[in-house]
């Protein structure tokens, strides 16, 4: 499998808004949020790769910066070889049609002053591609393979009378109608009811297949990665700390962090209740990260020179990297 | 905890009817639904967005907002019908006996009070004559059980983490030591790590405290995780009620076997997720007879015509074998509104 997308070094700063009186107090100096810190990873084409992680781990914005929506601070996105940095604004804006992102909260991603069909098919106006007549059409034959029917009752629809599984459907329906090839899908059933939510991910399944994408899929869930994702990495506090092959994630988990995520995951079979070990404390602050290993304050396991340095992620079976100095 | 249905119910919800009037027309949220909440029980009511489970949780201490009304049924806490009660009885009521916690611990907390004036208020409210240092004891007690360090009392809401926050509030809720905690969707903004940590504080308050537990959410982890008994909602109806392992493990009601079926769970490869058909329906039309049946997979002729009622199933699941069938006795309390299961039109 080849690599659509080479990530290195990624990392992004965003500086902290300051308060006059902060201004007096500390001076000249600048904090900031190290909301991605120097991650490396592939996307192979084809695969869904799966970023999970706890609130504030920098994966949502991980994802905005592989489409540049959100400018890098530092390191290198390669999409198919070429450098994004490099790639000048007009092709940009033209390639960003092949590159789609779906939010998590579709009824603040719709505008509600546009019907279903303006919306879905606004991207192709946007990229100026067919004349009305074509793009009405295109938008009726996509409506129907994304099971939204009767399409041409559904057209003139506005998001407000639909309900939230077909407010997701456009949703898609819309990021894909410019067939694109990869597609960030953001945390996109974090919002949705639970029999929704099936639909959403084995529709996303099939969409794959059909319109041979590649995902980024973001998400909280691990029992929804688990299900969805060829690979999945493991975010904590803006880095990579552990990237796997799913499988090998979930049935040999190596980081202490990986481990104390899936045990807390609930189980939905009162059979299997148990005492959790639950890991102390809450994800730290961004803007003063733990030294060394930022999970060092909550590992169980942490040493002395855990604090010292970052843990460098290396690979210990073929695909299977991990970011703990035990490993 | 072994017997799934408790001899002396602290709480009765008896034909509990709410509706909410609008400009088209009347959403009944809640109708005719009765439950019972058993003593140092932990009962979850889980349900999709818009079933009813929210109104029904609000309504057992009257805080369903106008223009949300209870138009019928009873709920008795002790015997004493809590929707007949004068206004300044519920009062007293309310955070003294039975308490809520919900979703989002921020709107619940003032932020421009000190933690320590949010719990003096709260006791005083119910015991006047209680000193500062008595009251500010008791809050650093309560905080000390639910894991919050004291000083925390001395803090603003915006100081605490997300966790602290939750544990504040529902420190907050347990000070006048109630019997009864309405939860309603407790762990929706907390992490998975921190939800862990919650999960385990509530099955500990159960047994130490000996608190009664209503759980109100559509995550069904969590309801697995903390219930004895599960009432399933769906469109202001119950649809089944049982012990939580018989509801997993053999859900009766084609809309429970989709609900439980279409969750991924961690511990299970699956191949392919169960999917449901169509959406919940308008509340302010809902369909005839029994209100699943446009999207029920074995929907049959009597299901459009008539309601089927809450009643035990007399017959196995049509889907079930012989070999999974019930041990003796295992199905008590168990309760269905489906017409696959032998109730009598």
């Amino acid at each position: 499998m080849s690599a659509m997308f080479r990530v290195r070094s990624l990392s992004k700063l965003f500086p902290v808004e300051r308060s006059f009186v902060d201004l007096l107090l500390a001076g000249s100096r600048r904090s900031f949020v190290h909301a991605v810190d120097e991650v490396s990873f592939d996307i192979h084409e084809g695969e869904v790769l799966g970023l999970a992680g706890e609130s504030g781990s920098g994966k949502s914005t991980t994802g905005r910066l592989i489409l540049r929506l959100v400018e890098p601070s530092s390191g290198s996105i390669e999409y198919r070889g070429r450098d994004l940095k490099n790639i000048p604004r007009r092709e940009m804006e033209r390639l960003r049609a092949r590159l789609q992102i779906v939010f998590q909260d579709p009824n603040s991603s719709l505008s509600p002053r546009m019907s279903v069909g303006q919306a879905i098919g606004h991207p192709l106006a946007v990229h100026r591609l067919g004349d009305a007549r074509e793009r009405r059409e295109r938008v009726l034959e996509l409506m129907e393979k994304i099971g939204l029917t009767p399409a041409s009752f559904l057209y003139r629809k506005y998001p407000h009378q639909l309900s939230g599984g077909q407010c997701q459907r456009v949703v898609l329906a819309r990021a894909l109608i410019t067939n694109p090839e990869f597609i960030v899908a953001d945390e996109p059933i974090a919002m949705a009811d639970v029999s929704v939510r099936a639909l959403i991910l084995e529709l996303m399944l099939r969409l794959k297949e059909e319109f041979r994408l590649t995902y980024l899929f973001i998400t909280h869930d691990l029992a929804t990665a688990k299900y969805l994702c060829s690979r999945v990495a493991i975010m904590y506090l803006g880095r990579i700390v552990e990237l796997a092959e799913r499988r090998e994630l979930f049935s040999r988990p190596h980081h202490p962090y990986t481990k104390a995520l899936l045990a807390a995951v609930p189980i939905p079979d009162p059979a299997q209740r148990r005492q959790h070990e639950v890991v102390r404390g809450e994800i730290p602050s961004a803007i003063h990260p733990p030294p060394g290993c930022h999970f060092h304050p909550r590992c169980p396991y942490a040493m002395p020179r855990c604090r010292e340095g970052r843990p460098p992620l290396r690979e210990l079976a073929p695909g299977h990297f991990s970011a703990c100095l035990l490993d | 905890m072994d017997s799934p249905v408790s001899a002396e119910p602290i709480l009765q919800i008896q034909n509990l009817s709410i509706a909410y009037p609008i400009a088209i027309g009347t959403v009944r949220a809640v109708e005719q639904v009765s439950l019972e909440l058993g003593d140092a029980e932990a009962l979850g009511l889980v349900g999709e967005s818009g079933c009813g489970k929210s109104t029904l949780g609000l309504s057992i201490l009257r805080l369903v907002r106008p223009p949300g009304r209870i138009t019928g049924g009873r709920i008795l806490y002790h015997g004493r019908d809590l929707l007949a009660m004068p206004e300044r009885e519920i009062r007293a009521l309310r955070g003294k006996n039975i308490t809520m916690a919900f979703q989002n611990p921020l709107t619940s907390l003032n932020p421009l009070y000190r933690i320590d004036r949010q719990f003096l208020e709260t006791i005083r409210q119910h015991e006047p004559a209680v000193t500062r240092p008595q009251a500010l004891q008791r809050a650093e007690k309560v905080l000390e059980s639910l894991g919050v360090e004291p000083q925390r009392l001395y803090e603003y809401p915006h100081q605490l983490s997300g966790g602290m926050r939750q544990r504040v509030m529902l420190a907050l809720g347990l000070v006048m030591n109630p019997d009864i905690l309405v939860a309603d969707e407790p762990t929706t903004a907390l992490d998975v790590i921190v939800e862990a940590g919650f999960i385990d504080l509530l099955n500990s308050l159960r047994r130490d405290w000996r608190l009664s537990i209503l759980l109100i959410t559509h995550n069904l982890g969590l309801v697995a995780e903390i219930a004895d008994r599960i009432a399933v909602m769906y469109a202001g109806r119950l649809v089944e009620v049982g012990a939580a392992e018989q509801v997993f493990h053999r859900p009766l009601h084609p809309y429970t076997q989709g609900l439980i079926h279409c969750v991924p769970n961690i511990r299970v490869d699956q191949e392919r997720l169960a999917t449901m058909g169509g959406s919940p329906p308008d509340l302010v039309e809902p369909p005839s007879g029994c209100r699943f049946h446009p999207r029920c997979p074995q929907v049959m002729e009597i299901c459009p015509r008539r309601e089927p009622p809450l009643a035990s199933p007399l017959i196995p699941s049509p889907i079930e074998s012989a070999a999974e069938a019930a041990p003796q006795g295992g199905e008590a309390g168990r309760q269905v509104a489906c017409w696959l299961y032998g109730a009598r039109p």
